[in-house]
């Protein structure tokens, strides 16, 4: 009897190739699309039908699916991705911090949820086309996450929540791939995704625009306020702290009037014709604290909730290399145990646009060492 | 010609990928090994328990079709020999669905299909009856299906006033409720006979009684009653019936709206005087041929095709009671013979239809369907079950052509599923 795998697919070029690459090895493939996106039929609302992106990409992988004459459904999770990663994305962003949906899309959804459901339709595993690694530690008998072959694709960030057991129910046949290969691939199976374009941005902002975004489901939460600089002097307004960004610096408001209008005021530290970036969000004050650029760098953080992978929890002082961001190059760290259960960070050179809400994660050359959340 | 047949129905041999590099084994359900012949990988159905949704062509309605499938063409409404023809075939199905429903032939109009009808009666009917006696009431009850409620729901935008009549939790539509709400201004009310997610039989007679009482009109989506029920549209008083071809054996894209005599719907299409001015548009002759003999085929054998049903009908209980915590829906004293809806507690419906989909069972989870996923089914919680319990309901349905070999499936793969699906939900919780 042949494994029975479950294909996460998205309608893009890398999971419909991870599909085909698995029936080519002879795999029992059923493909699944996860129906996030949107909440409520717009028909429903205006009588009239509208495009809808989402249903486009369910069309692209049932399009593939059958070309590869496999199974395909479509697994309507939209309530509980409303309530998990939604909801938190616009909470998150309202208390003034930087969330990251797609790491809690991972935890919470893809690996618990869906795999749950996969399991149902007798799948041992999911698979999906994240450009990172699973690896057994002969040593230690865990399983390692280790990042993709491909550098620019590596998603090994994106995944450092995954326990063990969400670890030894999934796969990520791209890792050792490079997206050329992954397209090349999916060109030589004729799959018609295989020029389609990445998408980056988040699957239910396609337009972007979280600060709109916020306000509109969370109205009260998005209130103007203050922008200060570091001593606390007011330099004009704000739209509402969902607007913002840590490291932000265009759209701030300020721009060359500010800077003219304050040219005979003294404004400490932050004199005229220097360019101001949003060093935090004050939720408690309502505040955007503004400031140069130098303000942004930060030689340490803390960080909570922990995700340990390649070692079993973290007792003493650790070399790692810490990557703050998604798109962020890894800097030197040492990590450090808290009694509070949080992580503290020291790293070797200082970083900008450490943003509240953000994963940090930990490597120790290609392997994952664990992975958290910016405090 | 098997060739063609083949490429067409898979495309497998058009893609890039061999039938040579890929050792395609598919296992259904522990033993028998059945695949697609085009591909070698679907299983092919085994059983077919959504009949609700569309029921197999019959062989006496693909003969009917024939002669319009082929090279001889003809309009109905052309002159020639050609034309005639056409019209003859037309005439003779519109007899042969007129006596299905005992009405007379001019009471039938061909539509597209049910959709259509429902639109045609209750929007056709609810400006005609504006036009007539200035009505613009407008009553529903709240577990029709789409085509009847988006109807009533339009009518709501363009200045009727539209009241949906609630159910009980037995799926049955209460007549006080509907007694209640009418006025001398109503211009229709609408009740399907047979509800198509729960099978539920309702109290058609009574509300057309009401209905007509004040004056207003009556419409009937009978979609599930046709086959499944000596349906007799003089004894229930409707004004307008909704009937569908795809339903009892013919084909899709063909329907037929009853219009009491004397009575004239404002039509949705206009353009020829196709239909009596009814509904514009050449007519589906190939379509209506069809339909005409399925309902042919229904009618000749209504008594045997019941009893078949209620037969199957016990064998699916049979089955289902072997599944712990599945609740039957709707009343059980009011149950078509071929429809059947269950809660399964702990399971989560999609999923437990895509799961009985690989072993190559076919079901529903009702008609909710909505791009590519499902949403729990309004009709399910007009009847007033919670979201949860509505998202662990599926449906069951079949036909005369129902085999032995597909009682034996469902009985053989849906407890065994259940188990699994509620073991790692326990899991997971």
């Amino acid at each position: 009897m042949r494994e029975r795998i479950a294909v996460a697919m998205s309608g893009g070029v890398d999971s419909s190739t991870v599909a085909a690459l698995l029936v080519r090895e002879g795999y029992e493939c059923v493909g699944l699309t996860m129906q996030t996106w949107p909440a409520a039929s717009h028909v429903a609302d205006t009588g009239r039908a509208r495009g809808c992106c989402s249903v486009s990409e369910i069309e692209d992988a049932e399009h593939v699916a059958w070309r590869l004459g496999i199974p395909h459904y479509t697994l309507n999770i939209r309530e509980k991705f409303e309530a998990t990663v939604v909801a938190n994305f616009v909470e998150e962003y309202a208390a003034g911090r930087t969330p990251n949906p797609c790491v809690r899309c991972n935890q919470h959804i893809k690996f618990s949820l869906f795999l749950e459901r996969a399991r149902a339709l007798g799948a041992t595993r999911i698979a999906t086309g994240h450009y990172a690694r699973i690896e057994r530690d002969e040593q230690t008998g865990r399983l390692r996450l280790e990042r993709g072959v491909d550098r620019h694709k590596d998603q090994s960030y994106v995944l450092a929540e995954m326990t063990q057991d969400q670890l030894t129910h999934a796969m990520f046949p791209l890792g050792s791939m490079t997206k050329e290969q992954t397209r090349e691939a999916a060109r030589a199976c004729g799959l018609r995704v295989a020029e389609k374009r990445d998408s980056v941005e988040i699957c239910f902002l396609p337009h972007g625009n979280h600060g709109e975004f916020v306000a509109k489901r969370l109205p009260d939460a998005v209130r103007p306020g203050p922008v200060v600089d570091l001593q606390g002097n007011v330099l004009g307004q704000h739209r509402g702290l969902p607007f913002y960004t840590v490291g932000q610096r265009r759209g701030l408001g300020l721009g060359d009037a500010h800077e003219t209008h304050n040219a005979g005021h003294a404004t400490g530290s932050s004199p005229p014709k220097t360019p101001l970036f949003v060093i935090r969000l004050d939720a408690a004050r309502n505040e955007v604290v503004v400031g140069p650029v130098e303000a942004l760098e930060q030689a340490g953080l803390v960080a909570r909730n922990p995700n340990w992978i390649s070692i079993a929890t973290l007792l003493e002082p650790l070399e790692v290399t810490a990557r703050i961001r998604y798109n962020a190059p890894d800097v030197p760290a040492t990590i450090r145990p808290r009694t509070d259960g949080g992580v503290d960070v020291t790293l070797a050179t200082p970083a900008r646009g450490i943003a509240p809400g953000q994963a940090v994660v930990f490597y120790q050359g290609d392997v994952v060492v664990g992975g958290a959340t910016i405090d | 010609m098997k060739e063609a047949h083949r490429g067409s129905a898979c495309a497998f041999r058009a893609r890039t990928l061999r039938a040579t590099d890929l050792p395609w084994v598919v296992r259904v359900h522990g033993r028998v090994e059945v695949t697609c012949t085009s591909c070698y990988t679907h299983p092919v159905n085994l059983a077919y328990f959504d009949h609700a949704a569309t029921t197999p062509l019959t062989s006496v309605a693909r003969s009917a079709m024939e002669p319009w499938l082929g090279p001889t063409c003809g309009n109905a409404s052309s002159l020639h020999r050609h034309g005639k023809r056409a019209r003859a075939a037309i005439g003779e199905a519109r007899e042969q669905v007129a006596q299905l429903i005992r009405a007379t032939p001019s009471e039938i109009v061909f539509t597209s299909g049910a959709t259509e009808a429902d639109n045609l009666g209750i929007r056709g009917g609810a400006w005609a009856a504006r036009e007539d006696r200035g009505a613009r009431h407008v009553l529903v009850s709240a577990i029709e299906h789409p085509a009847v409620l988006s109807s009533a729901r339009w009518l709501g935008r363009e200045g009727f006033e539209v009241e949906e009549i609630p159910v009980g939790p037995d799926g049955v539509v209460s007549v006080a409720e509907v007694r209640r709400r009418l006025r001398r201004d109503t211009a229709l009310v609408a009740c399907m006979a047979v509800n198509n997610e729960t099978g539920t039989i309702q109290p058609v007679t009574e509300i057309a009684v009401a209905a007509h009482e004040v004056g207003a009109w009556f419409h009937c989506d009978a979609v599930q009653a046709v086959g499944s029920s000596q349906l007799d549209v003089q004894a229930t008083g409707a004004d307008f019936v909704a009937l569908s071809a795809h339903k009892i054996g013919g084909p899709g894209g063909a329907g037929a709206l009853y219009v009491r005599r004397g009575l004239s719907p404002v039509p949705l299409l206009v353009g020829g005087a196709q239909e009596n001015q009814r509904r514009a548009g050449t007519e589906n002759t190939a379509g209506i041929a069809g339909f005409g003999a399925a309902a042919e085929e229904v009618h000749r054998n209504l008594t045997t095709r019941i009893q078949v049903l209620e037969r199957i009908a016990q064998r699916v209980r049979a089955t289902m009671t072997t599944i712990e915590s599945a609740h039957r829906v709707g009343a059980a004293s009011r149950c078509a013979p071929h429809i059947a809806c269950y809660v399964i507690d702990g399971v989560d419906s999609e999923t437990l239809l895509y799961a009985l989909d690989l072993e190559g069972i076919a079901a529903s989870a009702g008609s909710a369907c909505s791009s590519h996923t499902m949403e729990p089914s309004p009709v399910l919680l007009a009847m007033g079950l919670d979201t949860p319990t509505a998202k662990s309901a599926i449906r069951l349905s079949w036909g005369p052509s129902t085999t032995e070999q597909e009682l034996f499936a469902l009985a053989d793969v849906l407890p065994g599923l259940v188990k699994r699906h509620r073991t790692l939900r326990k899991e997971t919780v």
